[in-house]
């Protein structure tokens, strides 16, 4: 085969590799996605919350695995491995291993009766064993795709020929116990490796008696007790007697930064997750009382530093610092865990109720296996291998690495990975662009004009996050009595795909051709019941959400009576409003297919290259007078090339392409227009000039804090970081002992953030110092050291170079004092509880990272907010962390927080993935909800045209033959909906589709009916 | 599914004969809308007597709304957007205020007491602020009375 391909294959169906192919298939592409398990969804399927917004992950997740499910431009492949990749990019030929289902999907309609009635019960994965599944079983209640399998080795009739329950039952003759494994083969031009983890199983770890004592659990299995879903319903109680847990452990590090195990690397997320777990479990139950038992909190993450503020004096979470647990003993009795642990010299023991091991991140299972098959290479702890300034390049060109297959990692920066990869994915195929046209056959529309409305209402339980306080069954009872109601009913998840499949068939039963879902909140799922109506023939907006969830069930807990009463008016006053609602149509718009890129630094010119790559046009726009950015400041080398090496050949390639005009000099003075469409002046030397654009990247980076503490501009022997590292890379470094001051300008008063890079600079600045000079004594002066992931490295080789780390106390800075020539630095040493002085003759300072001053102007231009710190903020921190609310505009750099080069890089590419989800389509479709002009209303009196603020409206000539006859038009690619010309029109000939006078009027009158009985 | 799987205290009582307000609250999607979600998220507790509303923007809200709750019985009607500078519509809440302090006026002419209605800022990221005025309107409305409509 050697015709060229427009086709990726993207192997892992967590969160990372769904969302590369969700933004490959927006951008044009056929993906393959495979997935070894019988459903996508990966651990964060499995987790309760996600930390730092303390969102229900499975709420987030879900429409993501539902959108990738059912995008006309994906194959998903479910209990599939990947066998052999052969060929070089971008021609490569996949063997594909597909294992029996024994149940055919195409039939399979997930009713379940056949789980029902399969005598086989068996411990199961997504519980962590904690509750049983049957042997043919879906993983979880929302598993995507809602199809059964069956797990042969359990299987009594796969085993003994015996049983057949399930074929008896199926009332889809699904059931096929003949199916065999099938090898296949296709063509992709690239590959993107995101097989994600492996929990660490601390079995080994015998001191903490982990599977002899019931009381001690998993982070994933108190993940489980925590959940809605989970074996206890949400209840926190203890394994061995289901009581409530009053005093709680948390121990970190099990499996990580443990030589013994294997694991010398830092987790990274463990930290978060505690805390996390600690605040929700607290939150929901009464006397709950967590103690976290810590080497360093590493809270390096954007807004993490707050979260652990909140938990230790909010909540008053207890932190214990800087200890190690050395063992847990039991109570034979009580169940209850002794556990001795050592602060400093000292030891203590104290006794708890439950303990949770806070097990750290390992490579995949699959880690061997694949990197032997498609011949990647894996790091020393088997880990993909990566370097720092390609991380999404295994060492074979042509298929890529995203997530926690590469290092452990939290959700945000395995999703802008993920874009990443999907951007590095499409440089080998981009020539082979298909159009969603050739896919996707416009579905016929069922004509619903004139028909009297026959309303549809699906009424959530959200596991019990709805059905613990709203009575379920009596809203639904209720709503069957209201008029044009045709069809009611509850539904364990309304947005699961069996659910979507069963509305469907509603639908077409009932000839339903308005639908309500009484549920959670239109702004997350809105879309997702849109599109499932939408397949059904139903104009999406002949659809209508009652939030009984968010504004009802969880803000009512106590009042079950009235809650559920609030419910069913919540239904009632959307059924009302649906009776009035219209099909409205979408029209296509064209779209400019170039960018621009504010900011000219790593993140900007990195953006550039990839968007330049796929031969697009982009515009680097940068204020100062050269490309280049801080890394022009970095010195010390990072494997092998110092930053600014690395800088400086980037440079020469944005230079050298002529896809990119740099604009130098230059700043961005007005942003007019809409995504796809933007017209931006940009202020240049030569005057102001308009460029048209589909899609603007922010990357503008952020400044380092100059010290005003520690004497720094007045003391020469004072300095930076940076300055240091000049020093070492040009030879003008001769002290002898060094001590270096960390969180200056970071986790203070002022600035409680942390800026999640300066100790591992320091890290690697003190190594470079010590292999300079062996003689130099060095002194890092720390709160934690925060060396996340293979950083943790870093800090065990300077320990081992003779780096000496003090740990001072968060409230206390050391003192610097000149005394005649001499500097003296008193600090408070944490560990042996009292002050020591040391006579440095080099003291520096790692300086944090600010945001720039100038975000606020930028932040007004393209109409997004900035975080209270003061960077921007993107439109959601977990699953969308390089886009902003506003469409079309992505972030990444510095601009959005400190990070590494690595990271920086991967983001780069994760907003140039995203923007290129805009610019490679030949349309985009408006939103259906813009103002709309009653032509024989109107009299162009003019009132609405200065009120918009897109100037969406213009007043014309209405008759040709008499010139004073007036009216208003909308430019629909303009119109945003925002209805604010229509409250504003005098005579009622503006209305706003979607949000029509009557509509809205129809749910005042149904709110203040005087309520069901 | 049925909700005696739940562990709850028991509901509070309300205090026999104690008035309870009916509350009309509009939400702009961007701002309040996904504030309200948050104190939802955040597991805030309030009063249930309020209904909501969502439109794209507070500056959606006719007046003519607001009249019509009040003349369907409504003691109260909130509307809630973005803070000042924060609008998603850039300054669709500008024209919110002016409308809500004229129609206040226009109320008082009436001999209506324009402190039924109320206009508030509370962002995404205030669920306590939402939870407040919530709380807050309530017991203003309360100390009012039912509106005088209702005796009609």
């Amino acid at each position: 085969m050697s015709e060229k391909t427009g086709s990726v294959l993207v192997v892992g169906g967590g969160i990372g590799g769904v969302q590369t192919a969700l933004d490959l298939a927006e951008s044009g592409f056929k993906v393959y996605l495979t997935e070894r398990k019988p459903s996508i969804g990966g651990v964060m399927a499995q987790l309760d919350k996600t930390f730092p917004t303390n969102d229900c992950s499975m709420c987030i997740l879900s429409p993501k695995l539902v959108e990738a499910a059912r995008h006309p431009m994906i194959t998903m492949m479910t209990l599939t491995e990947v066998m052999s990749i052969e060929g070089e990019a971008p021609n490569f030929t996949v063997t594909l291993k597909k294992h029996p289902r024994y149940v055919r999907e195409d039939r399979c309609v997930g009713c379940g009766l056949c789980a029902e009635k399969c005598p086989s019960k068996v411990s199961s994965e997504y519980e962590v064993g904690m509750m049983q599944r049957k042997a043919i079983f879906v993983p979880y209640a929302q598993a995507v795709p809602m199809k059964y399998s069956i797990d042969a080795s359990n299987c009594l009739w796969l085993t003994k020929q015996r049983c057949g329950n399930c074929k008896k039952v199926c009332p889809a003759d699904a059931i096929d116990y003949e199916q065999k494994e099938v090898i296949e083969k296709v063509h992709v031009g690239s590959v993107v490796l995101a097989p994600g983890f492996e929990p660490f199983d601390p079995t080994v770890k015998r001191e903490y008696g982990y599977g002899e004592f019931k009381n001690v659990v998993t982070s994933l299995e108190f993940e489980r007790i925590l959940s809605a879903t989970g074996p206890y319903q949400g209840h926190v109680v203890r394994p061995t007697d289901h009581k409530t847990p009053k005093k709680v452990a948390f121990i970190q590090c099990v499996g990580s930064r443990d030589e013994k195990v294997g694991n010398p690397y830092c987790s990274s997320v463990c930290c978060m997750y505690a805390l996390k777990q600690a605040i929700i479990a607290k939150e929901h139950t009464a006397g709950f009382e967590p103690h976290i038992f810590f080497m360093d909190i590493r809270a390096f993450g954007k807004e993490f530093e707050d979260y652990r503020a909140r938990a230790e004096n909010e909540y008053g979470i207890k932190l214990y610092r800087g200890t190690r647990v050395a063992s847990v003993d039991e109570d034979p009795e009580s169940k209850n865990l002794t556990l001795r642990y050592s602060v400093g010299s000292d030891v203590s023991e104290q006794e708890f109720d439950l303990v949770i091991l806070s097990v750290g991140l390992e490579p995949t299972k699959s880690a061997k296996e694949i990197s032997d098959r498609l011949g990647v290479q894996l790091n020393p702890y088997g880990f993909c291998q990566t370097t720092v300034y390609n991380p999404l390049e295994t060492n074979r060109p042509g298929i890529y690495v995203t997530g926690a297959f590469s290092s452990p990692k939290d959700i945000p920066t395995t999703v802008a990975e993920a874009s990443g990869a999907a951007a590095k994915a499409g440089k080998h195929v981009f020539e082979n662009r298909i159009s969603i046209d050739d896919v996707v056959k416009e579905t016929v529309e069922t004509d619903v004009k004139g028909q009297e409305a026959r309303i549809g209402v699906f009424v959530c339980d959200c596991g019990i996050n709805i059905a613990a306080t709203v009575n379920v069954p009596s809203v639904v009872e209720y709503v069957k009595t209201l008029p044009n109601v045709v069809f009611a009913e509850e539904n364990k998840y309304t947005c699961s795909a069996d659910s979507q499949e069963l509305i469907k068939k509603k639908i077409k039963e009932h000839s339903l051709n308005r639908v309500v879902v009484a549920s959670c909140t239109p702004r997350t799922h809105e879309a997702l019941f849109q599109s499932t109506i939408k397949e059904a023939g139903l104009n999406q907006f002949l659809f209508e959400m009652a939030n009984i969830r968010d504004q009802c069930s969880w803000i009512h807990m106590h009042e079950p009576e009235k809650a559920t009463q609030k419910a069913k008016d919540l239904v009632r006053m959307a059924v009302a409003k649906s009776r009035f609602l219209e099909p409205l149509s979408k029209s296509r718009l064209g779209v400019t297919h170039s960018a621009i890129v504010v900011g000219g630094g790593l993140a900007g010119m990195t953006a550039a290259l990839d968007m330049a790559a796929q031969d697009f046009n982009v515009d680097l726009v940068e204020r100062s007078d050269k490309l280049g950015g801080l890394a022009l400041n970095l010195m010390t080398p990072e494997g092998g090339i110092s930053p600014s090496k690395y800088i400086a050949d980037l440079i020469e390639k944005v230079k050298a392409d002529d896809h990119i005009t740099i604009r130098l000099n230059s700043t961005i003075a007005d942003v007019a227009g809409f995504v796809g469409n933007y017209k931006v002046k940009v202020k240049t030397p030569e005057g102001e000039k308009e460029i048209e654009t589909g899609a603007i990247v922010v990357a503008t980076g952020g400044q380092e804090y100059k010290p005003k503490e520690y004497m720094y501009g007045v003391e020469k022997n004072v300095v930076t970081q940076n300055e240091l590292e000049d020093k070492l890379a040009n030879g003008r470094f001769d002290s002898k002992k060094v001590v270096m001051i960390q969180c200056v300008g970071s986790r203070n008063k002022d600035v409680p953030y942390c800026s999640r890079v300066c100790c591992s600079k320091a890290l690697k600045n003190a190594i470079e110092i010590k292999k300079k000079h062996p003689k130099t004594e060095v002194y890092v002066y720390h709160k934690d050291i925060r060396s996340y992931g293979f950083r943790e490295l870093l800090y065990k080789e300077a320990g081992e170079l003779g780096v000496k780390f003090i740990r001072f106390p968060e409230d206390k800075d050391p003192v610097l004092s000149k005394d005649g020539a001499v500097l003296k630095l008193v600090a408070h040493d944490q560990i042996l509880g009292e002050d020591i002085l040391v006579k440095p003759d080099l003291v520096v300072l790692s300086t944090g990272t600010r945001p720039n001053p100038d975000n606020e102007e930028l932040a007004k231009m393209v109409k997004v907010p900035l975080s209270k710190d003061g960077y921007f903020l993107e439109a959601h921190m977990k699953l969308r962390p390089v886009d902003f609310a506003t469409n079309g505009v992505y972030l990444c750099g510095l601009a959005h927080w400190p990070k590494f080069m690595d990271e920086t890089i991967a983001q780069a590419s994760g907003a140039a993935a995203r923007a290129m989800t805009i610019i490679s389509k030949e349309f985009l479709e408006t939103q259906g909800i813009i103002a709309a002009v009653n032509e024989d209303v109107c009299d162009g009196c003019g009132v609405c045209e200065p009120v918009c603020e897109y100037r969406a409206i213009t007043i014309v000539g209405s008759d040709s033959n008499d010139p004073s006859k007036l009216k208003a038009v909308v430019n629909e690619g303009l119109c945003m909906g925002c209805g604010t010309c229509v409250a504003a029109c005098p005579s009622g000939a503006l209305e706003q589709k979607g949000f029509k006078t009557s509509q809205i009027l129809a749910q005042i009158d149904s709110a203040l009916e005087g309520g069901a009985k | 599914m049925s909700s005696d799987q739940a562990v709850h205290a028991e509901p509070k009582a309300a205090e026999s004969g104690e008035f309870e307000p009916k509350l009309i609250v509009f939400c702009c999607n961007w701002c309040s809308y996904a504030g309200a979600d948050l104190a939802g998220v955040s597991r805030l507790q309030m009063p249930t007597n309020f209904r909501v509303i969502r439109t794209m923007c507070s500056a959606r809200v006719d007046p003519e709304f607001v009249l019509r709750a009040f003349a369907n019985g409504a003691d109260g009607v909130l509307i809630l957007g973005c803070h000042p500078a924060d609008c998603h519509y850039i300054g669709g809440n500008y024209r919110t205020r002016r409308r809500i302090a004229l129609l206040r006026v226009l109320l008082e002419q009436y001999g209506f007491n324009p402190d039924r209605l109320r206009l508030e800022w509370v962002s995404a990221s205030e669920g306590q602020k939402f939870q407040k005025t919530i709380k807050e309107f309530n017991e203003v409305v309360k100390e009012m009375g039912p509106n005088p409509i209702n005796d009609e």
